[in-house]
């Protein structure tokens, strides 16, 4: 069992699983966010996670001092993901019958004092939040390795966790891209978000139905590309940054037989047969093109089916395209991992003359 | 009825009267006055909408990211009388702490409270989207809480060097070599090698965007003191700013979100 578990864990299968379920959570959602489904995954969930908790490999890995926050964090999400599918199910329930969302009713619009009603909650939110962390101070102590020495690196050299997610792209994509170029398209995409999304629906109140768009967007992005790179990153990855499963032990001495392959190399050793061209444009002319192909032909034939052109009706051209050129940079992070682990393919564009590799 | 007689008698002190300049908030006027004459309540509107009280709808997770802030300005502060940013202290400094201040645990709260405001402006920033509470009118105060994000992970990011243990340099080293592969403006990104006239080369390990970070080609000392800047006085003034901007536009935006 543990075997199997260590080996769906690996990317390659994990993260098609983990998509497939987000697939199934978003379109039936309705059934998700009742009592009755958070009942019956809780009565599943505790007793494997104490199962697995109970393995001596994980858990030196979730209680080094440095991880609990993500399992705080885990929790949290699970919990809200679902109670967010449960005030959503409820409101687009009652807004299929023509009713307005809950939070629009008139005893949830009347006013009410900022004192004692707001203020209290403050107060009592405060005490908790001291106590909290005053008891996790005193549970666990903050580490404090060896110190300083910069002619030995640890191995694994692991960011704080919040970062690990960008650091597992570095398995797919150079630090250009990994860490500058995509990091600076998640935060201009997120500012840019209100400016592109005009739709009017969902203003102030949890509804999924009404905007599907951006709930699958934001989602896939928060939930599969955010937090599962950053559970891989963490528990998951070894010395070296070489998978290792939940139940397995990090030992340093593991190979894993990587050769990945550019696509210029496909084309002209595998496929023509030839030897690489010497001008390093030529050589790499196919990934060339089809970069560009992704970032500037895709968005005009996007735009040009039945789909593409209702949106652009409803949003505008300028919208229209500013979403489609993000969501793009979005999804070149999974076609990337999918083309890694279906074809071992490297770089599509590799020219290291310039340090430019995509 | 003895207790209740001294409170009554405590409120009619001058001392009393002088610090608190109304009664006690048990009618609507002076409801009103504790919330608009008070320094640190008179952000908050004096009546608002019901939903925007119930925690099934605000989590309440900005409000606990601004207390954790506030928590972490404390503890850092204190930290600070402890802290001196060389090489030659940093790391001892962290040890006599941990070894000769009794029951200590400010190095904890400050830590583990760090880690703590990750993970509420994530949730505050989930459940915004999730009610589309950027939607007109707050467009711009969504942009405002994305930078505060993002400032929020340098804070975590530059306090992350401070101990000057192994975890620290070699964190940090991994973040800063990030800056090295910048487009055009690091040296080891694409397009610097264009960056040349005849011999000289213009973007260098020199003077590229991890030199300017790190003041130095690797994690020295220079990067300590500068990580140590950043950390407690030049970020946290920004953030502060922000929050404040962040706050202010919260209410002149209509409040806490709600079904138009």
């Amino acid at each position: 069992m543990k075997e199997l578990i260590n080996w769906v864990a690996d990317p390659i299968r994990s993260f098609p699983i983990v998509c497939i379920l987000f697939y199934f959570m978003m379109k039936y959602y309705r059934v998700v966010g009742t009592k009755k489904f958070l009942g019956w995954s809780l009565l599943f969930t505790i007793p494997v996670s104490i199962w697995f908790a109970a393995d001596p490999n994980f858990f030196t890995i979730i209680t080094l001092p440095d991880n609990i926050p993500i399992i705080i964090l885990i929790v949290l999400v699970g919990f809200l993901q679902w109670f967010t599918f449960y005030k959503a199910a409820l409101n687009d329930n009652r807004l299929d019958q023509g009713l307005g969302p809950i939070e629009g009713l008139p005893e949830n619009r009347e006013k009410v004092w900022c004192w004692p009603n707001l203020v209290y909650t403050e107060l009592f939110m405060i005490i908790a939040g001291t106590c909290f962390l005053v008891v996790w101070a005193i549970l666990f102590k903050a580490p404090l390795e060896e110190p300083a020495n910069p002619t030995w690196a640890p191995n694994p050299a692991k960011a704080p966790w919040y970062f690990l997610g960008l650091q597992e792209m570095l398995v797919y994509f150079d630090p250009w891209m990994a860490g500058v170029i995509l990091p600076g398209v998640v935060v201009v995409g997120l500012i840019a978000i209100p400016y592109i999304d005009t739709n009017p629906k969902g203003n102030g109140y949890y509804t999924i139905a009404e905007r599907p768009i951006a709930m699958w967007g934001f989602l896939f992005g928060w939930l599969v590309l955010w937090l599962y790179l950053i559970m891989v990153g963490t528990f998951l990855r070894g010395p070296n940054w070489t998978f290792y499963g939940p139940f397995e032990y990090w030992d340093f001495h593991k190979v894993v037989a990587e050769y990945n392959v550019n696509l210029s190399e496909f084309l002209w050793i595998k496929w023509l047969n030839t030897p690489m061209p010497e001008n390093m444009f030529v050589r790499e002319f196919l990934g060339i093109i089809l970069s560009l192909a992704y970032m500037l032909v895709l968005p005009p034939l996007m735009g040009m089916c039945s789909y593409g052109k209702k949106m652009i009706e409803g949003v505008g051209q300028m919208r229209f395209y500013i979403f489609v050129v993000l969501f793009l940079l979005m999804m070149s992070l999974p076609i990337k991992m999918v083309l890694r682990w279906l074809f071992a393919l490297k770089y599509i564009v590799a020219l290291p003359e310039l340090e430019l590799n995509l | 009825m003895a207790a209740k007689g001294l409170a009554d008698k405590v409120r009619e002190t001058q001392v009393w009267k002088s610090i608190f300049r109304h009664g006690p908030p048990d009618n609507a006027r002076n409801r009103a006055a504790v919330v608009a004459g008070n320094v640190f309540l008179h952000l908050h509107p004096i009546k608002l909408k019901k939903s925007g009280v119930q925690l099934g709808y605000t989590w309440c997770m900005g409000g606990l990211t601004f207390f954790i802030f506030l928590a972490l300005t404390v503890s850092g502060v204190l930290l600070m009388f402890y802290y001196r940013p060389t090489a030659e202290y940093a790391f001892n400094d962290i040890v006599a702490l941990r070894e000769h201040v009794p029951l200590g645990i400010m190095r904890e709260i400050h830590r583990w409270g760090a880690h703590a405001m990750v993970i509420t402006t994530w949730l505050h920033m989930f459940r915004v989207f999730m009610t589309g509470s950027y939607k007109p009118p707050r467009e711009f105060n969504w942009g405002v809480g994305v930078i505060l994000l993002v400032l929020t992970l340098l804070l975590s990011f530059t306090g992350y060097l401070l101990p000057w243990d192994q975890l620290a340099i070699w964190a940090i080293t991994v973040g800063a070599n990030m800056a090295k592969a910048t487009p055009f403006l690091g040296h080891g990104g694409p397009g610097a090698s264009l960056a040349r006239i005849g011999d000289f080369v213009m973007v260098s390990d020199k003077n590229d965007v991890r030199f300017q970070l790190l003041a130095g080609r690797f994690v020295g000392e220079p990067a300590l003191l500068r990580f140590y800047i950043l950390h407690c006085v030049f970020i946290p003034l920004v953030v502060g700013t922000l929050i404040a901007v962040h706050f202010w536009r919260v209410r002149k935006d209509g409040g806490i979100s709600a079904p138009l």
